[in-house]
């Protein structure tokens, strides 16, 4: 007989069991910011008063925010294009130049940087961070901008040209303005990469935050001060967190509205506009794209090096897929409590969650690294020097990405049908596993891998946390470049690029680029 | 089979009241249609009964076990109640197999359940099928046949036949109410369609502003109604201003008998309720007829309705059947009688509002 079970605590807290996996979910993603604050805490008041209240640091923070507001404007304006050219206008070879756009999301930040330096001597500098970092973080806005123009309900659009508004009017008036969730996403992504990233700002020479703390770090004799510079960039990013808060307007969302099938987006006719058009996103991907590969053949040609033997660097990629892999699933075991919370139990706890893992994402892998070290040493030493701490590191860096897949994904199996599904006697956790996690599979599928991407392409945590002995590509790469040895470098960026582009290819391929129908 | 005990139901949303006080009893085996219009309720009752949601006060009762009172409930999946949701709301990835199955222990899957149940609502041979295979009227067949599946005391059905058409909703309704019926099943079903209601429960609830206005068997709801707004909801109203006299009115259709009511015949000023199929045209040479002109003619095939206008000025509506001549048309000069008898309101009460032709 069943039983009555009190549930006025769930008034204020609905579905506790899962409020509790995810608030636990995040914590474990914390852990290294967590223990950034205890290091920083133990300096006292006025170490960290000495530290921050600098000309120097007002200038880095300085720098910082204009790099990442530069690029952010940038990624957004190449993002949009790139997104509203392949999938609402008549542009030729739209589907090639589709998948092409993804594609440098699979180039590391310091590859690319790396190529440029070494084909264009003195390029170096603010805007030479600028542009690399543009060019490799644009597909950040151009993914998700893509694949909800390829969703918008054209009935709308229909509706303004019947109303007198002309093709570019609607298209700036009504369609870009439905995916701009979409649009503030991707941005949101670009500028807290931007002030975490490490490899670029560094072979390009820019002076900020990410930079000095790990000139600090490398100094060696100042590790406190270094992670009260890091205390700065987590500010930093809070206040990016809060911009984008703000400024989602309420109840900012757009839906289909009514059943039956969607129809194919109506297309744009470019016009005069066509090969200007054309030669503008070529132009684009031969800078992003282009320019890696020129300079990757030349690197096999350089005749300083030879390349290593193929064991090691088989050994390397293996390296490089095992700890990845062991990254992604954690992440998303993580992800899933988090994203099913914010999906289906919206409100203060859910947005609390979702903001906290993104703080954890604007550190530096640097900062994670370091953290994670100290912790691994001090607190859980039989972790220490085990993949388990690197895949750690990749959870805490990378579980937004997965958090917004699994909360997108939740969305594909409506709630409606889970409350069928357990009006038929069945208990919530095997509904979640017969209903919501097949139905949400493709959606969780595909940021596992974007996590999986990002895990492969990472470098600073890697560095610090591998293993003694191991080699990824990534570190691979790095050692042999840091010492000018391109031809021994080649092959392990060329690999990993090869790797990352399958999972970039399949991320592309979803956002509907690729469909036929209206071509 | 069982029944199910509502009392005093109340449910608020932030500062919205969506239940406030419900009171139904659906007895064992009987299908009873909650009637009501949007926003009335409806589904916040069901969805109280299924236990996706805890009422803030009364209690639900299942043959006398309790499953839900103020902030305590059983969930969802020890209720053992079935629900059929509005557009079906299959497990798309799941074949019509696998829907039916899904709420079936080993042994009943052993049993043959699901080919019964499929059977049972006309689906036989289509266990292999996906969902996004089947027609909008199939898909609610499966999803009628995977809540009678687990052969629940109690089936919920939200508005289930909303999104299909006129024809094949007629069709569903009858197959729907057999199967429940061999099922044993005891039903509730929210509609805000009123020939639907009418024609499918046994009895009916009639909601307004998250209160049960009226519940009792079709024929004493369309008869009988509690309150003209009632009358109004359930079916077309004719209101006709009378003056009681006995067990009689006299309005401007002549004098028309009143329906019998319990305790004192109330004398003087009053309106009175006619459905428009109890005016008719009279035979020639009737003595009683009241002379009329039509207004305007709405002509649907099986019948006609005409709007009337009485020689004081009155305006009626009249529901005619005649399968030999043409209604009259506008202007016509015609002759009425009135069938049956009226039921009485008081004058100040509203009209109520009357819905549309169905």
């Amino acid at each position: 007989m069943p039983t009555l079970t009190p549930r006025r605590a769930r008034r204020f807290l609905p579905r506790p069991a899962l409020a509790c996996a995810a608030v636990l979910a995040v914590g474990v993603a914390l852990i290294p910011l967590v223990y950034l604050g205890i290091r920083v805490g133990q300096a006292g008041w006025g170490r960290i008063a000495d530290e921050l209240f600098t000309a120097r640091t007002g200038d880095l923070a300085g720098r910082s925010v204009a790099l990442a507001g530069v690029v952010t404007a940038a990624c957004t304006v190449l993002g949009v294009a790139a997104a509203f050219l392949v999938t609402r206008t008549d542009l030729p070879a739209r589907r090639v130049f589709g998948v092409l756009a993804a594609l440098p999301l699979a180039v590391p930040s310091y590859v690319a940087a790396f190529a440029w330096v070494s084909l264009a001597q003195g390029f170096e500098g603010f805007w030479a961070a600028a542009l690399v970092l543009t060019l490799v973080s644009y597909p950040y806005v151009y993914l998700p901008v893509a694949a909800a123009l390829v969703g918008v309900d054209p009935a709308q659009e229909e509706v303004a040209r019947s109303l007198g508004r002309g093709p570019w009017q609607t298209a700036v008036g009504v369609t870009l303005r439905q995916v701009r969730p979409a649009v503030a996403a991707g941005a949101l992504l670009v500028a807290l990469y931007v002030l975490s990233d490490f490899g670029a700002v560094s072979i390009l020479r820019v002076d900020v935050f990410t930079r000095a703390v790990f000139t600090a770090i490398n100094l060696g004799f100042d590790r406190t001060g270094a992670l009260v510079l890091a205390t700065v960039l987590v500010a930093l990013s809070a206040l990016v967190l809060l911009a984008e808060q703000l400024s989602r307007r309420r109840a900012a969302r757009y839906a289909r509205l009514g059943g039956g099938a969607p129809r194919p987006p109506t297309r744009l006719r470019l016009g005069r506009l066509r090969w200007p058009a054309v030669l503008g996103l070529a132009g684009v991907l031969g800078a992003a794209l282009g320019v890696p590969a020129v300079s990757l053949v030349r690197w096999f040609g350089e005749g300083v090096s030879r390349p290593g033997s193929l064991g090691e660097l088989a050994d390397a990629a293996g390296n490089s897929l095992g700890v990845a892999l062991l990254g992604t699933v954690l992440t998303v075991v993580l992800a899933l409590p988090v994203g099913l919370l914010s999906a289906r139990v919206p409100g203060l706890l859910a947005v609390a969650l979702d903001r906290l893992a993104y703080l954890s994402h604007a550190l530096p892998g640097l900062v994670i690294g370091l953290s994670l070290v100290f912790f691994g040493i001090n607190v859980a030493y039989p972790l220490y020097q085990s993949v388990w701490l690197l895949a750690l590191a990749y959870a805490a860096l990378f579980l937004p990405l997965a958090v917004a897949a699994v909360s997108a994904a939740a969305a594909q199996a409506p709630p409606g049908l889970e409350e069928v599904a357990r009006s038929l006697g069945r208990r919530r956790a095997y509904v979640l596993r017969t209903v919501t996690l097949p139905l949400a599979a493709p959606g969780i599928g595909a940021g596992a891998a974007l996590v999986f991407l990002t895990c492969m392409k990472e470098l600073p945590a890697t560095l610090l946390l591998r293993p003694t002995g191991m080699n990824t590509l990534a570190t691979g790469l790095w050692t042999h470049t840091s010492v000018a040895a391109y031809a021994a470098a080649a092959p392990y960026a060329a690999l990993l690029v090869l790797i990352a582009a399958m999972p970039t290819w399949w991320l592309s391929a979803r956002t509907g680029v690729l469909t036929r129908t209206g071509g | 089979m069982a029944e199910l005990r509502i009392t005093d139901v109340r449910k608020a949303y932030d500062r919205i009241q969506a239940l406030s006080g419900v009171d139904l009893t659906v007895r064992s085996g009987t299908l009873v249609a909650v009637l009501g219009p949007s926003g009335a309720g409806k589904t916040t009752l069901l969805r109280c009964i299924a236990g996706f949601e805890t009422p803030d006060a009364g209690e639900i009762r299942i043959d006398g076990r309790r499953v839900a009172t103020r902030g305590a409930s059983v969930p969802p999946e020890r209720r053992r109640i079935a629900v059929v949701p509005q557009e079906g709301a299959l497990f798309p990835h799941l074949s019509v197999l696998g829907n039916v199955t899904y709420g079936l222990g080993r042994s009943a899957r052993r049993a043959g359940r699901a080919a019964t149940v499929l059977e049972l609502v006309g689906l036989a041979g289509f266990e292999g099928r996906m969902p996004h295979h089947l027609s909008g009227g199939q898909q609610q067949r499966v999803a009628v046949a995977r809540a009678l599946a687990p052969h629940p005391p109690v089936v919920l059905l939200d508005e289930p036949f909303n999104a299909l058409d006129a024809a094949l909703r007629a069709e569903l309704r009858r197959d729907v109410r057999q199967a429940l019926r061999a099922d044993g099943a005891t039903a509730v079903l929210v509609t805000h369609d009123q020939a639907e209601a009418l024609s499918v429960a046994e009895e009916i609830a009639v909601m307004r502003d998250g209160r049960i206005v009226q519940s009792g068997p079709p024929e004493l709801l369309y008869r009988e109604p509690a309150d003209p707004w009632v009358a109004g909801f359930v079916g077309e109203a004719v209101w006709l201003p009378a003056t009681a006299d006995g067990d009689r009115a006299h309005t401007p259709l002549g004098t028309i008998r009143l329906t019998p009511v319990e305790g004192r015949l109330p004398t003087g000023p009053m309106r009175v309720l006619l459905r428009p199929e109890q005016i008719t045209l009279a035979p020639p040479g009737d003595p009683d007829a009241i002379a009329a002109t039509v207004v305007r003619r709405d002509f649907y095939g099986h019948d006609a309705m005409l709007v009337l206008r009485l020689t004081d000025g009155t305006h009626v509506t009249a529901r005619i059947f005649d399968p030999a001549a043409l209604p009259p048309a506008a202007d016509d000069e015609v002759a009425l009688r009135v069938r049956g008898t009226a039921r009485m309101f008081p004058p100040s009460a509203r009209p109520g509002a009357t819905p549309s032709h169905p």
